[in-house]
C-alpha cells in the first residue's frame, strides 16, 4: 500500500503556470503521477507538459475524479486558491507556498477540518510514495528521485523538504526503502502534524517503521510522543533533531518559520526528553537513522 | 516584525485601548520637556529597545518631578542595557518614553496569540500580571486561562465574560472588559499581528483598565498588506547583516564564530551548524539560500558572508532537490572570482547535477575541499578555519 497517495490518485496543480508549477508539473509527470488539469484563472485553454490549463478548480472537478491539489500560487492569492480546492470537494490539498500570512493558514485548516479534507504543508515540497507516485516538489527532477527513493517499509515525516530526501537517500544507500515520505511543512501553523498522520502509517501494512527529521519551536514532537504511548503503536521511530545549537538562543528564528522557540518545552533537549521517554529512538547523525531503524525493526519481530 | 512600546502604545491609543498619557524623549531636556507636560505626581522614564527584562536591567525609572526625569533620562540614554532577552552585548537605548504614572490596585496579564497547536487564535489571560508568563505557565499553569478564537467566527461575548469571571471582575468591569478585549481583537486582525501582549493590564483605584506596558509583533508574512507597520521598523534594533540578508530574499542570522556557512534548505542549514559544534568548531551564521537559489543568489549570499570579518573558512553545503548543483558551482566560481575569496572553501554537492557541480569547481583552480558526507563538511570546515575561534 503507501499512505496519502499511489499510482491511482488523480490530482490538479492550482497556480500551472508559473515557473515553479511548470517544473513540478514536469517533474511529477516523468514520475509516472496522474495530474488530471491544472488552473490558472484567465489562461483556460493552454497546456503544461500536455497537462489541460482551466480557469476555475470547478471546471476539472465537474467532470472528472479529482483526489488532491497541488497549490503553487502566490503567497496572497494562496487562501482563495485553497477554498476554492476545498468548495469544490477535494480532499487532499499539498500547499507548496511559503510566507502565507499565519492567520490565513489558520483559517484554511479551520475550514479544511469542517469539510473532512487533510492540507499538508504550507510551505512544504509535498508526498512520494516511491514507485508509485509523487506529488509536489519533493526530490526534485523524476531521475534524482527514483536514486534517492526506493520502495521499501519505511516511513518519513519531515519538517524540511530538503531533509525529506536527505533522510531517504540515506535508507536507500543502507538498501532500506521508504512506504511514503512526507514533507508536513516548516511553518508555524500547518495542515497536518506528525501525530495526525501516525494512524495512517500505523494502518498501512507497507510500514514497519518510521524515520522523522525534527527541529525545534511547537509540540509537535511531544504530541507524536504522547500519540505513541496513548495508542501502544507498533511502529518503531527513529527522530533526527536538527538545531541543538539553538537551545541557547530563545525568540531566534532559523529559516524555517515554525523553529522559533517561543518556550522551554520547545528546546530540542526538552524534545529529546519527551521522546525518548515516550520510545522514541533519537540519532545524533543522519547516518545513525538506518542501522537504529534495523536494530529496532529487529526488535519489534 | 517588533515595535517599540511607545509605537504599540499609539496603535493601541487609535483602537481605542485606554493607555497612559506618555510623550517620547532622545535627550534629557525633552524628557524634562515630556515630564512637564504630564498629569500627576510621578512619571515613569521607560528604555526603549527591543527586549523584556528592561525594569531589572536599570532601564526603567519613577521621577517625582520634571528636573528629576531629566536626571534619570540622562542616566538611561546611551546606556547598554543588558537583560535575559538583549545577549550579553546588550542594546544601547537612544530613546526614552516618559509615561504618566497610574495608581494600581492590581496588575493582570493579557494577550492574543495565534496558538499554533490548535491552528486558532487564542485569548491567555492570568492573574499574575506584571511576570514573565513562562514562569507563571511553569510555576502554576492553573492561574493561565487560554481561551482559542475560531479565525472564521471572531470573539463571542461569552468568552469575554468567562476571561472576565476567570480574572476576578464582575459583571460591571466585564462590561469594561468587553470594549478592551474587542479593540485588542480587532488590532491583532486587521494588522496581522502575531502577538498582542498587555503585561501588566492595569486596574486602578478608581476602576479602571489600563494597558500600562505593551508588546506588538507583527506577522513578517503579511507586512505586504501593511505598509504602515513596516514604516514602524526601526533599523537601529537590527544586525546589519540581516538587514542586507532581508534586502536581497535570503534567510541568514549572524552568529559569533568563523565558519561561514552558505546551504540550501533551512533543515540542511541547521544540521550543518550542529555538526560544525559537534566538530569543535563555530559558525559565523546560519544561512539558507533557498529552493529556488541561482548563481546570482549564491555570489550575493557570498557578498554577506564576506561582510564579516570573522569568516575564516566558508562551508557550501548543498543537497540538490529542485537546486541545480552545477548553477551552485558556477554562483561560487563567480563570487570567488568577482570577490577576491581568501579564505578557503569546503564544498558538498550532492543530488541534482552534483556530478557536473563538482566537475566545474574542480576546473575552477580555487582553493576548494570537496568533501562528500555531512560529518566531512564538518571536520574539514573546522580544520580549514584553523579551529575553534573563540
Amino acid at each position: 500500500m503507501s499512505i496519502l497517495i499511489n499510482s491511482e490518485t488523480t490530482f490538479i496543480v492550482q497556480g500551472i503556470t508559473g515557473r515553479e508549477a511548470v517544473n513540478l508539473t514536469r517533474e511529477n509527470l516523468d514520475y509516472g503521477a496522474k495530474i488530471v488539469g491544472g488552473v490558472t484563472p484567465g489562461r483556460a485553454g493552454r497546456d503544461v507538459y500536455g497537462v489541460q490549463v482551466y480557469d476555475c478548480v470547478r471546471d476539472i472537478t465537474a467532470k472528472t475524479r479529482v483526489d488532491g491539489s497541488v497549490v503553487c500560487v502566490p503567497p496572497r492569492f494562496t487562501r482563495d486558491a485553497v477554498f476554492e480546492a476545498l468548495e469544490n470537494g477535494i480532499k487532499l490539498i499539498v500547499v507548496v507556498t511559503e510566507r502565507i500570512p499565519r492567520k490565513q493558514v489558520a483559517q484554511m485548516v479551520e475550514l479544511a477540518n469542517l469539510r473532512g479534507a487533510r492540507i499538508i504543508g504550507p510551505n512544504c515540497l509535498g508526498i512520494i510514495s516511491p514507485g508509485e507516485a509523487k506529488m509536489g516538489g519533493v526530490g526534485g527532477p523524476a531521475a534524482n528521485t527514483k536514486t534517492a527513493y526506493t520502495k521499501g517499509s519505511i516511513g518519513i515525516m519531515s519538517r524540511s523538504g530538503g531533509m525529506t530526501t536527505e533522510i531517504a537517500s540515506t535508507l536507500t544507500a543502507a538498501g532500506m526503502g521508504q512506504s511514503t515520505a512526507v514533507s508536513i511543512g516548516g511553518d508555524a501553523i500547518i495542515g497536518t502534524s506528525y501525530a495526525e498522520l501516525m494512524p495512517l502509517f500505523e494502518a498501512d501494512p507497507q510500514t514497519q517503521a518510521i524515520a522523522i527529521y525534527s527541529e525545534p519551536g511547537g509540540r509537535m514532537e511531544a504530541e507524536l510522543a504522547e500519540w505513541t504511548q496513548e495508542n501502544n503503536s507498533r511502529l518503531p521511530i527513529v527522530a533526527f533533531m536538527a538545531g541543538r545549537f539553538m537551545d541557547e538562543m530563545p525568540g531566534m528564528r532559523f529559516g524555517h518559520a515554525g523553529t522559533i522557540v517561543e518556550g522551554k518545552a520547545d528546546t530540542t533537549a526538552e524534545k529529546i526528553k519527551r521522546m525518548t521517554e515516550a520510545g522514541i529512538a533519537v540519532a545524533e547523525r543522519i547516518s545513525d537513522i538506518p542501522k537504529m531503524l534495523q536494530e529496532r525493526i529487529g526488535e519489534a519481530k | 516584525m517588533n515595535v517599540h512600546e511607545y509605537q504599540a502604545k499609539a496603535l493601541l491609543r487609535e483602537y481605542g485601548v485606554p493607555v497612559p498619557a506618555g510623550a517620547l524623549a532622545t535627550t534629557p531636556a525633552e524628557a524634562e520637556d515630556a515630564a512637564r507636560g504630564l498629569a500627576g505626581d510621578v512619571v515613569v522614564v521607560k528604555a526603549q529597545v527591543h527586549a523584556g527584562g528592561r525594569g531589572k536591567a536599570g532601564g526603567i525609572k519613577l521621577a517625582k518631578s520634571a528636573n528629576e526625569a531629566k536626571h534619570v533620562a540622562s542616566e538611561i540614554l546611551g546606556m547598554t542595557l543588558r537583560s535575559h532577552q538583549t545577549g550579553p552585548e546588550g542594546k544601547v537605548v537612544r530613546k526614552v518614553y516618559v509615561e504618566a504614572g497610574s495608581e494600581i490596585e492590581s496588575e493582570l496579564y493579557l494577550a492574543v496569540v495565534l496558538d499554533r497547536s490548535t491552528e486558532k487564535l487564542a485569548i491567555i489571560a492570568s492573574t499574575e500580571g506584571g511576570m514573565d508568563i513562562e514562569e507563571v505557565a511553569e510555576r502554576s499553569p492553573e492561574k493561565i486561562l487560554t481561551v482559542p478564537v475560531d479565525p472564521n467566527v471572531g470573539l463571542a461575548a461569552y468568552q469575554v465574560r468567562q476571561i472576565g469571571f476567570s480574572l476576578g471582575f464582575d459583571m460591571d468591569r466585564i462590561a469594561k472588559l468587553d470594549p478592551f478585549l474587542q479593540a485588542l481583537m480587532r488590532l491583532f486582525v486587521e494588522k496581522d499581528a502575531s502577538l498582542v501582549e498587555i503585561n501588566p493590564l492595569v486596574v486602578t483605584k478608581s476602576g479602571d483598565l489600563i494597558a500600562l506596558d505593551a508588546k506588538l509583533n507583527f506577522d513578517d508574512n503579511a507586512l505586504y498588506r501593511h505598509p504602515e507597520v513596516v514604516e514602524l521598523r526601526d533599523p537601529e534594533e537590527e544586525d546589519p547583516r540581516e538587514r542586507e540578508a532581508r534586502e536581497i530574499d535570503l534567510a541568514y542570522v549572524g552568529l559569533d564564530g568563523n565558519i561561514g556557512c552558505m546551504v540550501n534548505g533551512a533543515g540542511l542549514a541547521m544540521a550543518t551548524l550542529d555538526v560544525i559544534n559537534v566538530c569543535g568548531g563555530n559558525p559565523a551564521n546560519f544561512l539558507d539560500a533557498g529552493g529556488g537559489a541561482d548563481k546570482d543568489k549564491v555570489r550575493d549570499a557570498f557578498k554577506l558572508i564576506l561582510l564579516d570579518p570573522k569568516v575564516k573558512a566558508i562551508l557550501v553545503n548543498i543537497f540538490g532537490g529542485i537546486v541545480r548543483c552545477d548553477l551552485i558551482a558556477e554562483g561560487v566560481v563567480a563570487a570567488a572570482s568577482e570577490l577576491g575569496l581568501e579564505v578557503p572553501l569546503v564544498v558538498r554537492l550532492q543530488g541534482n547535477s552534483a556530478a557536473e557541480g563538482r566537475a566545474i569547481l574542480a576546473d575552477s583552480g580555487l582553493n576548494i575541499t570537496p568533501v562528500e558526507t555531512l560529518r566531512e563538511a564538518g571536520e574539514a570546515a573546522v580544520a580549514a578555519a584553523g579551529g575553534t575561534g573563540r
